[in-house]
């Protein structure tokens, strides 16, 4: 219901899914998905940041280099979900307490 | 004093049921009618600053609940729930599916079970409700997944084509 970043928006856009498809198959630096785009490091890193926000993307430092490697967590997507459905409704449980407690002072 | 959270929601996950316990300092006819009529429904039911909009509603067993939650924007999620069992004041089962606004389902949706029972606290009437969802997160995350599944195949599709183009450079 809040608005947020969920995972159908990081996947909506063709960069990012193509950086998904690369780090699925193999761990990736930030420099060598800049050179599979022909792009730069900043602007694959500003992708990275909203897969890591989504949680589908995970980083590791190996050395010096920090790897890029999917992330496909399945209880991880339903806590989240969970998360969202519990808001969803304590935000009505506390409107229909509200709601009741108005019925209730009219009838008097 | 109430020891107990007039709000709580558990998962079990195994089964995979969500369980929502709810206490109102109301009396329980009140709290019914507050789920099974759409006047009252709508003033609740959709998380501000969401509107709920009830379009059809019968509550009968066989009957429905047709609605959309819209967004400030306007933009509207619909959604129905089929009543397959009601005893009234006491529980009544639905079975919820996402929808478009021509009331094409969305399958597959999830079995809802909400049970209404009474309780005196002094001179206090408190009502709670205990509503069981089944299936809706392995549903949402079957959703979830199958998202996943065809962003993958078009992208799988794009560089495809991509990696034609270039070869014929």
């Amino acid at each position: 219901m809040e608005v947020r970043r969920d995972v159908f928006q990081a996947i909506a856009d063709p960069t990012r899914r193509a950086i998904m498809l690369l780090i699925a198959a193999q761990a990736m630096t930030p420099n060598a998905l800049a050179e599979e785009f022909h792009t730069s490091r900043q602007a694959v890193s500003k992708h990275i940041q909203i897969l890591t926000e989504c949680a589908l993307v995970k980083q590791e430092q190996r050395g010096r280099e920090i790897y890029y490697s999917l992330e496909i967590d399945k209880m991880k997507e339903i806590d989240e979900w969970l998360d969202q459905f519990r808001k969803v409704w304590e935000t009505r449980f506390n409107q229909l307490t509200d709601v009741l407690s108005t019925i209730k002072k009219t009838k008097k | 004093m109430k020891t107990t959270s007039p709000f709580d929601l558990a998962v079990d996950k195994p089964t995979k049921t969500v369980t929502i316990n709810m206490e109102f300092d109301a009396e329980l006819s009140l709290v019914w009618d507050a789920f099974t009529k759409p006047e009252i429904l709508d003033q609740w039911y959709a998380p501000k600053p969401f509107i709920s909009k009830t379009k059809v509603m019968d509550f009968n067993v066989g009957g429905r609940r047709f609605y959309a939650m819209v967004s400030p924007e306007g933009m509207e999620m619909w959604a129905v729930q089929r009543y397959t069992s009601i005893s009234p004041k006491t529980n009544f089962k639905f079975f919820n599916a996402f929808a478009d606004k021509d009331e094409n389902l969305q399958l597959p949706g999830s079995d809802w079970d909400l049970n209404f029972s009474e309780y005196a606290d002094g001179d206090q009437r408190v009502t709670t409700v205990r509503i069981t969802v089944f299936n809706e997160s392995l549903e949402r995350l079957e959703k979830l997944l199958e998202g996943f599944k065809v962003g993958f195949a078009m992208t799988f599709e794009n560089l495809t084509n991509l990696l034609v183009t270039m070869s014929k450079r």
